[in-house]
């Protein structure tokens, strides 16, 4: 009995010590009084130095939280209980968030700093006029591959994958709408399409491709191509360029048959406290030098026209990840399903991976 | 009198079941009963009964069973070592520390360790054994939730063994009782409560398990968890997710009545 | 008899070396200069620098530590009472049905539990941030401690509390002197492994965080779209060294005190 009693004692005093810490730690960074503008991103997708200089500039404590899926994040709007002024998802949520009316509109003459982004991303079908969101990042679905492991040959499209020699050779990334857009594009169909028998045609050959994959993975694949465990990765463009950080043997590549493009767009959900700060935000993120500042550290493919003069020679001249509009007019940006379509994809993808 | 004592403890735990235990079950339930465009039916059930379901079934309780039995062959020995040691605490304590660092990151550390050209691979290449696929097979996956779920069995069985009377022990082995039989007949009946505990805290996680499917397995395995998990996150068809945590819940009511009908006690 | 000794050691060291095999690894890579967990090229301490300079991080490592402690301790209490309830109750039906009852949010995927906590705090009117994670963290580590505790129960002889009571001791009195301290193993059990679901925990905190409150793991998580930073290596280094620490002052200490008190023939440690 003593003993759980000094037990309990300590922990309690402990507990005590560190809420003072902790308050001293938030505390410390912030003015007290100062409005708070809260962000919800993805983790580590942002520069931190951003997020201080816009709190010294415009007065704000900004608080930042994460999120590691669309879906999840958006589960945590519809509920409701936090607010948040700002969001980043991508495209196909976008225009579920304005159908279910959790997004305001953008005051686009608070966010003069629109016009540096190239017209090539705006008024997408996603957001037609961007009323609701304004891109933020963007890339493709491509191969990243290791020409050395496969003895120097080359890929170049989709069809390449089914190729006998790369046996179990092939990472794939575990994500339906990826995936099953992937068989699409092999046949030649659109990845937004829906035909049941398409569909058919493309799980028959998704199967095919069954002997060449080795695992079906999520974001482990920028620790496990780098190291070699595997010649042959799909994925999103952002990953191939940690990726190839890593490891320059490797290179990436958008399939001849086309793909898709994201974005990752910022947005402002519906009950945000701080619509003001958020458009001040918008406009700040937009800034020509800070765009280029955040997509240095970022490392993904900015949709900010005048940021790109401010990059290294190195990133902006490289075709693979700024491809011109002749490449990007051959890809395409998801459509918003609808949930039994949405769901039928998914099962696909399901009866998929239990065979492999 | 025993009555009163009863209901004292009751009320806190009662109140608990009911707010964070039988609201959730009474919601999934509920959402069990809805498809996917959020009219009432039965057809999620209906889905459940189709090859692809059974099947994950089938093979998401075959894979808990192997790591339970796994679990428990490592557990026991070290638990029963354990208790003989000098410092057993502190060691007891220093096998529970582990648990402590972050999953995602055990699990990449093991990414590391079982993949190509890592060094287990390596080590078996110099053994002359040869290099061969390690990651991304079901025996790894097996391996790393057992690596995952030991701290899990080791406790109950350590908290068990600890209070058997040394004195059954001896008195077995004065009566001539060889070693075997003496753990046979005497140290392993008596630790069958903890033996329990520990099973269950290891086989019913191990029924839903879902990162390390994916990590470790590449998506060769795939247990009731992994669809539970897509479907309430990527599919967003909360009705089908439902309904497998039913499936779930029932497997878990199922073991349990095996455990205490004390089919174990048979020998 | 010897070559028993060394067989059972072996094993033994087999067993640690195992399990602290992936946590050696980590915290290799974390003085790595490449920083990356694939190739080693150079030794660095700029990871841990990059810790301590982002004071972000730090803050939600404190604030992660406090739920766990606070969640562990109250579930334990909670968990204590539950054990008492499930072995005083008298039917065996009863019984079964509050033990699985109980066992419910074990097997219940963490997706499913979060996304229902979620629900319900949003219904009573919860605000979203440490409270509803403390709350939550409570709610699931409630099980396992109920699990550690009840064994121990159900090892006492029912002739011990008898004679207790035989012997006058009030209601209050049989359970502080008797029934307590016959449990205390099975209740540090349980508070330890509160604190491992607590800490652990991604999934459930997930849904019910807000308001800028964060836990360790959720910004794990979030972080690895863009691939792990060994400065997240360097932290849980730093975080497994300081337990340790703890763990090695904690029982070191306690044993002292323990041998004092058997020299006074006071009651073992």
């Amino acid at each position: 009995m003593k003993k759980l009693m000094i037990m309990l004692i300590a922990v309690l005093v402990i507990v005590l010590a560190l809420s003072l810490v902790s308050a001293k730690l938030t505390g410390s960074t912030t003015k007290a009084g100062a409005k708070t503008l809260t962000i919800y991103n993805w983790g580590d997708y942002i520069d931190p130095a951003l997020i201080a200089k816009f709190e010294k500039q415009y007065g704000y404590r900004v608080v930042y939280q994460t999120f590691d899926s669309n879906e999840a994040m958006l589960t945590k709007i519809q509920q409701g209980g936090t607010s948040f002024d700002l969001v980043v998802p991508s495209d196909y949520m976008i225009s579920k968030m304005r159908d279910e009316h959790l997004l305001l509109p953008i005051n686009s003459k608070k966010v003069p700093n629109l016009k540096n982004i190239d017209s090539r991303f705006l008024n997408l079908s996603f957001d037609p006029a961007n009323h609701y969101s304004v891109p933020y990042f963007w890339g493709t679905v491509g191969i990243v591959y290791n020409p050395k492991m496969l003895g120097g040959s080359k890929i170049t499209s989709w069809n390449d994958l089914w190729n006998k020699k790369y046996r179990n050779q092939i990472l794939l990334v575990d994500s339906a709408r990826e995936i099953v857009g992937m068989g699409l594009n092999s046949l030649h169909y659109s990845v937004n399409d829906t035909n049941k028998k398409h569909l058919k045609q493309t799980l028959q050959k998704l199967k095919k491709l069954t002997p060449n994959i080795k695992a079906i993975v999520g974001d482990e694949n920028k620790l496990l191509l780098p190291r070699r465990e595997a010649a042959i990765g799909v994925l999103w463009s952002g990953d191939a360029v940690e990726i190839m950080d890593e490891n320059p043997e490797l290179t990436y590549v958008i399939p001849k048959e086309g793909s898709n493009v994201w974005f990752d767009n910022m947005a402002i959900p519906k009950g945000a406290t701080n619509k003001k700060g958020a458009e001040q935000f918008i406009n700040f993120m937009l800034d020509p030098k800070n765009a280029a500042k955040n997509a240095e550290y970022v490392g993904y493919a900015t949709p900010n026209r005048e940021a790109i003069r401010y990059l290294p020679k190195k990133i902006k001249n490289d075709k693979r990840f700024y491809p011109d509009k002749k490449l990007t007019d051959r890809l395409e940006v998801y459509d918003n399903f609808s949930k039994p379509v949405n769901a039928r994809f998914n099962e696909l993808f399901l009866e998929f991976k239990m065979n492999h | 009198m025993t009555k009163k004592w009863t209901n004292t403890y009751l009320i806190p735990y009662v109140l608990w079941i009911g707010l964070f235990v039988v609201a959730p079950l009474a919601m999934v339930l509920y959402y069990s009963f809805f498809d996917i465009q959020g009219h009432f039916s039965f057809e999620n059930y209906l889905r459940f009964f189709t090859p692809i379901y059974l099947k994950m079934a089938i093979s998401s309780i075959g894979y808990a069973f192997f790591i339970t039995f796994f679990t428990l062959l490592v557990a026991y020995p070290t638990a029963y070592l354990l208790t003989r040691m000098k410092n057993r605490r502190l060691w007891l304590m220093l096998i529970i520390l582990p648990t402590w660092i972050n999953i995602l990151l055990k699990a990449y550390a093991f990414i590391g360790l079982l993949g190509t050209y890592g060094p287990v691979d390596t080590l078996l290449a110099m053994s002359g054994a040869g290099r061969r696929q390690i990651l991304f097979t079901g025996s790894s996956f097996v391996f790393v939730s057992v690596y995952l779920f030991i701290p899990f069995m080791i406790l109950p069985i350590y908290n068990s063994l600890e209070k058997l009377n040394s004195s059954f022990v001896e008195a077995a082995y004065d009566l001539g009782a060889s070693a075997w039989a003496t753990f046979r007949r005497v140290i392993f009946p008596l630790t069958l409560e903890g033996v329990k505990s520990g099973c269950q805290a290891v086989f019913i996680p191990a029924l839903s398990l879902f990162m390390l499917t994916r990590l470790i397995a590449g998506n060769r395995v795939i247990t009731l968890g992994t669809a539970i998990e897509e479907h309430f996150l990527v599919t967003q068809d909360w009705g089908m997710g439902s309904t497998i945590a039913v499936f779930l819940i029932l497997a878990m009511v199922v073991v349990m009545a095996l455990m205490g009908k004390g089919w174990l006690k048979r020998w | 008899m010897v070559k028993k000794r060394i067989g059972s050691t072996l094993f033994l060291l087999c067993v640690f070396v195992v399990l602290y095999l992936p946590i050696f690894y980590l915290m290799f890579y974390s003085f790595n200069k490449a920083g990356n967990m694939t190739h080693f090229t150079g030794f660095t301490f700029d990871w841990y620098k990059e810790v301590f300079s982002d004071k972000r991080l730090i803050a939600i490592v404190v604030d992660t530590v406090i739920v766990a402690l606070l969640s562990s301790l109250l579930s334990t209490v909670l968990g204590v009472f539950g054990a008492l309830a499930i072995y005083l109750t008298k039917g065996r039906h009863y019984k079964n049905m509050l033990l699985s009852l109980n066992n419910i949010l074990m097997v219940s995927p963490d997706v499913i539990i979060g996304a229902s906590f979620l629900i319900l705090f949003t219904l009573l009117g919860i605000k979203l941030g440490f409270i509803s994670v403390l709350l939550a963290h409570i709610a699931f580590s409630v099980p396992i401690v109920v699990l550690m505790v009840l064994p121990k129960l159900q090892e006492m002889s029912p002739t011990l509390i008898d004679a207790a009571r035989d012997l006058g001791a009030k209601r209050l009195d049989v359970l502080l002197k008797v029934v307590i301290p016959f449990i205390t193993p099975g209740i540090f059990a349980g508070f330890f492994m509160a604190l491992t679901y607590s800490l652990d925990d991604f999934a459930v905190t997930f849904f019910v965080t807000g308001n800028g409150f964060s836990t360790l793991s959720v910004e794990i998580y979030s972080r690895a779209r863009q691939g792990i930073s060994m400065s997240v290596n360097a932290l849980s280094t730093l975080i497994f060294l300081i337990t340790l620490a703890i763990v090695l002052v904690y029982y070191f200490s306690t044993r002292g005190m323990g041998k004092v008190k058997q020299l006074s023939g006071g009651e073992d440690a």
